[in-house]
């Protein structure tokens, strides 16, 4: 049987009275890399925010490895313990870095894996080390994250959360923050996770970048899922689509 | 004509001055920990209490300290072993006016200290599994140490200069003692200046210690 990874149904949430997330079907094999574009208040953040209940959801169910994500069977939500556990096994990377700044760079990888995983801190250094090193900072291992710059820190915080192993990855747009000449870099260790089988939902506007590193690009679009199919397809038929076509019209006017 | 001074006497109950600057320093010690107990602890309550809690702790903290400290140790001292039936000396006394009036004043400095915590930190501890309480004391808690140090030290200072209000209800320290010396030799002069001159020489020496510290602080630190 190929359940996927991560399957999402009829998801719904609302902020108050306002309906951010509607009916949201969508689902991630492993080992796949799904980007997720749209308009700038679409849901976007919000989606992959219930993927690890950072955001509580209203309907539908989010499962991981067929084990519903903030509610047990009952569909009474979980407790923080629970919730932590769950969590732990999906890792996220944020717009805006958010390592722990009384931490080094080595310390922000190694909190979880001491405190969650029950590594000793011996244990829980080499993997840091290993893990910097994939990100190229092992050199900047015992640098606070104010000493470093824009991209590093993000490389941090990609590295901080592949160390713990999850299961799949939750990225949101992760280079938006960043001066445009460290964006490659980040993007490249990305690229890398991704060639080694990473499963990986990500919220991007490096439109260039999901057409070249993912299985899939899923268009949102006022809280629903307009428009989805693997890159070259996907492109492709978008002049068919006409609140994509004016997306990706007005994106590139901005962008190029 | 005038005063002259004879700093011979001062000297000859050298010991009243120096025994009462240790006591001063071990009430305004024990004061700050216990008055950073009360306040840490009603802070969390504030942030993640309902309404009502946080209706009480704002009206512990407005009493506090809109009383002159001369007052709340009076009323400590005197006031409650009438009203409760209840005995303590009045060093102790002064120890749970002092912790009280501290706590007040931490309250504020430590939910200031939790709530200028972004965000994005607490979410990204959520996001590795962190549960709550390693949450508060991982992430929380180091940030809001770093955030409230100056002011925990200012405070510190602060509360050893409060200290000589223990005079009041003789407590031997150090401004007691130099009431002593005052009494018992009438170098009313004498012993206040050098009551002063401890003041000032042991606040600078702490304010230098505590910069040393924050600075510490501050230093690269692994998980
Ligand atoms: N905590 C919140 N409380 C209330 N409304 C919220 C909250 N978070 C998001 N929203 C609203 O939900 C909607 C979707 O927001 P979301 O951040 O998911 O959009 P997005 O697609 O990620 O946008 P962007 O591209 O700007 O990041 C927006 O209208 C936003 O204002
Ligand atoms: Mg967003």
């Amino acid at each position: 049987m190929t359940e996927p990874l991560l399957a999402i149904r009829d998801l719904s949430k609302s902020f108050g009275t306002v309906q951010v997330l509607k009916s949201i079907d969508l689902s991630v094999n492993r080992g796949e890399v799904v980007s997720v574009i749209g308009p700038s208040g679409s849901g976007k953040t919000t989606l992959l925010r219930c993927v690890n209940f950072l955001e509580s959801y209203d309907g539908g169910s989010i499962t991981i490895d067929g084990v519903e994500v903030g509610y047990d069977e009952g569909r009474k939500p979980r407790g923080e313990r629970a919730l932590a556990r769950m969590r732990a096994e999906t890792g996220m990377v944020f717009q805006s870095f958010n390592l722990f700044p009384h931490l080094t760079a080595a310390g922000n990888v190694m909190l979880g894996l001491i405190k969650v995983r029950g590594k000793s801190k011996a244990e829980a250094h080499e993997i840091a080390l290993h893990w910097l090193d994939r990100v190229g900072l092992s050199h900047r291992a015992d640098a606070l994250p104010a000493e470093l710059s824009g991209g590093q820190q993000q490389r941090v915080g990609i590295a901080r959360a592949v160390a713990m192993e999850p299961k799949i990855l939750l990225l949101d747009e992760i280079t938006s923050a960043l001066d445009p000449e460290l964006v490659g870099e980040v993007l490249e260790v990305v690229r890398g996770l991704a060639a080694e089988g990473m499963t990986m939902l990500m919220v991007t506007h490096e439109i260039a970048f999901a057409r070249d590193a993912s299985s899939r690009i899923v268009f949102m679009d006022a809280g629903t899922v307009a428009a989805e199919g693997p890159p070259a397809e996907f492109l492709a038929t978008a002049d068919d689509h006409p609140r994509l076509s004016a997306f990706l019209a007005r994106f590139r006017a901005s962008h190029f | 004509m005038g005063y002259d001074l004879h700093f011979n006497v001062i000297w000859r109950n050298w010991d009243k001055l120096w025994g009462g600057l240790l006591l001063s320093l071990e009430l305004a010690v024990l004061s700050i920990g216990i008055g950073i107990v009360i306040g840490l602890t009603l802070a969390v309550a504030h942030v993640s209490g309902n309404r009502w809690v946080r209706g009480a702790i704002a009206t512990y903290v407005e009493a506090i300290r809109n009383v002159p400290l001369i007052l709340l140790v009076y009323l400590v001292f005197y006031g409650l072993p009438q009203a409760v039936d209840i005995r303590y000396g009045a060093t102790t006394s002064f120890v749970a006016t002092l912790s009280i009036y501290a706590g007040a004043y931490l309250v504020e400095v430590f939910r200031s200290g939790l709530e200028a915590i972004p965000q994005g930190q607490l979410d990204a501890g959520r996001a590795i599994g962190l549960t709550p309480w390693q949450r508060f004391a991982h992430v929380r808690l180091p940030a809001m140490t770093r955030i409230t140090l100056p002011a925990l030290s200012n405070t510190f200072i602060s509360l050893f200069k409060d200290t000589s209000v223990a005079s009041v209800i003789a407590v031997p320290e150090l401004t007691w003692g130099a009431q002593w010396i005052n009494l018992n030799t009438f170098r009313i002069v004498e012993a206040y200046l050098i009551a002063t001159a401890m003041y000032l020489v042991t606040g600078y020496v702490l304010l230098f210690l505590l910069r040393r510290l924050e600075r510490r602080f501050r230093i690269a630190r692994h998980a």
